[in-house]
């Protein structure tokens, strides 16, 4: 078995790393398969509290990397999902406790027993995004309907096509169709024709997204959730299959815009 | 000391200036060195000046991690080599110690021995954080996107959309111009002029040029 690495990072902070990371985890866990989710953001983790783990950590990345534990024992098993692991940041540390060639070793190993390594990036472009990028197969690129986000998002394709990881996958996080129907937000064919990378996912702006983010559930294990099937939906094509994009708001404009967007072969 | 690898101070940090010969071993070299020094160094900004070795994304990529895992700072690769010049301004390195800044009256003369003759062609997409300085002219086949910079003492011509910021003629020549299927740069400069255009949407190609010491733009249509 040799499990894939996907990296989540956004340059940007606040647009929903933490939040996809522990949802699409969700997601391939649920449909059986082994999955580890990595918090690479050292010093300011979240992650596990995203995953409602956070009181069972006893060691964490550092730990590893410093050789006071051993891999398994800083895995923590989901409460749900017994093929779902965390391995929680540091966050008595900072970013330069852990280095590139260390994210890369330790994600050797995980490839061995794991599916798919899932691994949260820090906002920003400094040590703790070049951390998280260093071991990836895959690299997902999360953004938000907002001009900064997207400017954000294009700086971090560019340092990514940089370090040769590309070509990186966009999820557009936090749409509301409403306000592109306004022509007060970004529509999705706007990002796309700028940041000009394949789209992977699109979740809706939705309150469930964040309650389950307090409550520690990710939405994704929620069946009815339209968010949760949007998460779902990433899982699905991360493997590899096409899956339409979902008519989140069966009468809305945008969405026909992007079925249409999907039919003309964006996909 | 080794007699190959000088550091000193200055203002942005420490200059760190390598022999020439093959990069395994001036590399080699300097790992050694910075181990030897690490005490006196520690956290300490380098900047590098690896004369004219032409390094690729792999080997410059190392080379910082390395000395991030030292706990010091890369921020600077000088090279008189355009490939590593190149490769050192996407992983978003510093190449020159302190940016030239542009001033006007800048002399003509200084700039004869390029202008007109020297022009490079970039076939990609410039993204937000780039920064392409070029004594001469630029044609961009791709975007320039809004963050991005292009810098020129010459003409810039963009076959794509230009959102980002221009200077053509840096160095003061007023006949450079800048050309774009979608001009609408955030800041555009021709010379000493600098202009900000409206966002519109949909527009025929233009050419943006100095009349008079003022930007004019026009259709991109005839010469």
């Amino acid at each position: 078995m040799t499990g894939r690495v996907v990296t989540v990072t956004s340059g940007k902070g606040g647009v929903g790393k933490t939040t996809a990371t522990a949802n699409i985890g969700a997601a391939l866990a649920s449909e059986g398969h082994s999955v580890v989710c990595i918090d690479a953001d050292i010093g300011l983790r979240n992650l596990d509290v995203v995953m409602g783990l956070e009181n069972r950590i006893v060691y964490d990345l550092v730990d590893i990397i410093e050789g006071r534990c051993r891999l398994k024992q800083a895995m923590i098993r989901d409460k749900r999902l017994k093929e779902m692991y965390l391995i929680p940041a540091a966050q008595t540390r900072d970013k330069t406790a852990v280095s590139p060639s260390d994210m890369v070793r330790l994600c050797e190993e995980l490839r061995i027993e794991h599916d798919w390594i899932l691994v949260d990036s820090p906002a920003g472009i400094e040590r703790g995004f070049r951390n998280a990028l260093a071991p990836s197969d895959v690299v997902i690129v999360i953004t938000n309907p907002e001009v900064s986000a997207v400017r954000d998002a294009d700086r971090i394709i560019g340092l990514i096509e940089a370090e040769e990881k590309g070509p990186a996958q966009l999820i557009i996080n936090r749409i509301r169709p409403d306000m592109v129907k306004r022509g007060e937000m970004l529509s999705v064919d706007d990002i796309i024709e700028l940041l000009a990378i394949d789209l992977i996912g699109l979740i809706p702006d939705d309150e469930e997204i964040m309650k389950g983010t307090n409550r520690g559930e990710p939405i994704a294990l929620n069946g009815k959730s339209v968010s949760g099937q949007a998460f779902r939906n990433i899982a699905s094509r991360l493997q590899g299959n096409h899956v339409p994009y979902i008519d989140l708001y069966a009468s809305n404009r945008i969405f026909d815009r992007i079925a249409r967007f999907i039919r003309t072969g964006g996909d | 000391m080794n007699p190959e690898i000088n550091i000193k101070g200055i203002r942005e940090g420490l200059l760190v200036t390598l022999s020439d010969g093959s990069w395994d071993k001036s590399h080699q070299e300097l790992l050694k060195h910075l181990d030897e020094q690490l005490e006196f160094l520690r956290g300490a900004r380098l900047a590098i000046d690896v004369g004219n070795q032409s390094l690729k994304a792999t080997q410059l990529s190392t080379l910082r991690d390395e000395i991030s895992e030292r706990n010091l700072f890369l921020w600077a690769v000088l090279s008189s080599s355009p490939v590593t010049e190149s490769t050192a301004q996407t992983l978003g390195l510093a190449t020159r110690l302190s940016k030239p800044i542009f001033e006007e009256g800048v002399s003509r003369l200084d700039t004869t021995l390029y202008d007109g003759e020297e022009a490079i062609l970039v076939q990609r997409t410039l993204r937000s954080g780039y920064n392409l300085t070029y004594p001469g002219h630029v044609v961009v086949i791709g975007d320039v996107n809004p963050g991005a910079e292009v810098i020129a003492s010459g003409t810039i011509i963009v076959w794509g959309r230009l959102r980002g910021l221009v200077h053509a003629g840096a160095e003061g020549d007023t006949d450079a111009y800048v050309c774009a299927l979608d001009l609408a740069p955030t800041q555009l400069r021709i010379a000493g002029q600098i202009a900000t255009l409206k966002k519109q949407k949909g527009k025929q190609p233009e050419k943006a040029s100095l009349i008079n010491n003022q930007v004019i733009i026009e259709p991109w249509t005839k010469k």
